[in-house]
């Protein structure tokens, strides 16, 4: 059919770019001059053009995607993967358990040192440095003695009358102690500076806590902690944390 | 054997290789079997594979040989005897005008249709000439074949297709 002797397959080698470049060159000119085989690419052209989409005629699915990419992918990253986040909650976990032991041990350290103070005034035959009802005559003593000035409420008429205080020493830190009967109980209110070490040992947040047996409740204002303790029930304590609050307040 | 760096070369070509196994068992679920073969036999052979030869060649290697041995592969491995000595339609082919193959083209449905009935052998080269687009060179890695074949099959597989093509053509 085609008059012209030039090989079909020299074509097809023309359009694939694997004839040698002075074969290439030379088929270039033949195909200036002759229509016939002009037409013949044209057509080739157009098939390979047509034939490209089969390159995406078939489309893994997402799901073959994924589990090829299980097969191949790295196992230790995998691992890493997931061995990452639990180190870190375990080392989380860890370093909380310290922190929270070492607080705890230092919130024990604290109340124990409160206690002791409240127990050996409990005892002691002599617990008052100063005996006083009269909260005029016990704030004035603590003058020069302490580091810092506190407020005493107005006790007429609750159900709180002080007995007296004394100084007593609070991590080695100057500290007021007043004792304040409830009724037949004795609480004691223990007034330090913050800066004494204790911030770290901070025992409760807020409202009364029990500690072998005591009620506690403790807080901070302008640099001063105060502690409220006694074997009075927890509703006492509590008002009396109020009440000093109410002077000592803002 | 760095299985990262071996992901980061492989994967893609996940979808090229995909697309061709499913062309030359023209069932999805062999397919993904040849994948996933081809991807765990590179995989082991990654350590022995020369940096700066080419990965692409070697992969569709792996997947050849793999769907040679597999059952949709033994199947057809007659296909590949035959191979050299089908004379192919030469007299149909040659029927067959430019004008006529201009026709053809503008029926993608038809093409396909026509690859799909080729020989696999004559399939598989045309697809990796025409459609992945390799070199003759890289072509005669994949099949293992001097460049001399690979020029010598591909003139016979484009002379089937266009056979069918025609014939196809013919029928309408």
């Amino acid at each position: 059919m085609t008059a012209c002797s030039q090989d079909r397959n020299a074509l097809a080698a023309y359009l694939d770019g694997e004839l040698p470049a002075t074969q290439e060159k030379s088929m270039q000119e033949h195909l200036r001059g002759c229509p016939e085989c002009a037409a013949e690419v044209a057509a080739q052209v157009s098939l390979r053009r047509a034939m490209k989409p089969a390159a995406a005629r078939f489309a893994p699915s997402a799901d073959f995607r994924r589990k090829l990419q299980a097969q191949i992918a790295p196992k230790r990253s995998v691992g890493v993967r997931w061995l990452w986040p639990a180190a870190v909650a375990t080392l989380a976990v860890m370093l909380l358990a310290v922190v929270w032991t070492r607080q705890s041990t230092l919130r024990g350290q604290a109340f124990r040192e409160v206690a002791d103070l409240h127990i050996s005034d409990l005892a002691s035959a002599n617990p008052y440095d100063v005996v006083s009802s009269d909260r005029h005559t016990v704030k004035p003593w603590f003058q020069g003695k302490i580091p810092f000035a506190f407020n005493v409420p107005e006790f007429a008429g609750s159900e709180f009358t002080l007995l007296g205080g004394r100084l007593v020493y609070l991590h080695q830190q100057p500290a007021a102690q007043l004792m304040v009967g409830a009724g037949r109980h004795k609480i004691s209110v223990l007034m330090a500076q913050e800066s004494s070490g204790l911030g770290t040992g901070l025992p409760f947040f807020g409202g009364v806590a029990v500690r072998d047996s005591f009620n506690v409740e403790t807080w901070e204002k302008n640099g001063l902690r105060f502690y409220v303790i006694g074997d009075a029930e927890q509703g006492a304590i509590h008002r009396l944390a109020q009440a000093l609050q109410g002077v000592n307040g803002s | 054997m760095d299985r990262a760096f071996f992901e980061q070369l492989a994967m893609p070509l996940f979808d090229q290789l995909y697309n061709h196994a499913c062309w030359l068992t023209g069932d999805r679920a062999d397919a993904e079997d040849l994948v996933q073969e081809t991807y765990a036999k590179a995989l082991k052979g990654f350590a022995s594979f020369a940096e700066g030869t080419n990965l692409r060649a070697w992969m569709f290697r792996i997947l050849r040989n793999a769907f040679l041995n597999s059952r949709s592969g033994l199947k057809q491995k007659t296909d590949y005897l035959e191979d050299e000595e089908t004379g192919a339609d030469e007299a149909v082919a040659h029927e067959v005008t430019p004008e006529a193959l201009f026709l053809a083209s503008e029926s993608q449905e038809a093409i396909f249709s026509a690859l799909e009935r080729l020989p696999v052998a004559h399939r598989e080269i045309i697809l990796l000439c025409d459609v992945d687009e390799m070199s003759y060179r890289e072509i005669a890695q994949v099949l293992d074949v001097p460049a001399g074949t690979v020029m010598s099959r591909l003139a016979r597989a484009r002379t089937n297709l266009r056979a069918a093509l025609g014939a196809k053509e013919a029928v309408r």
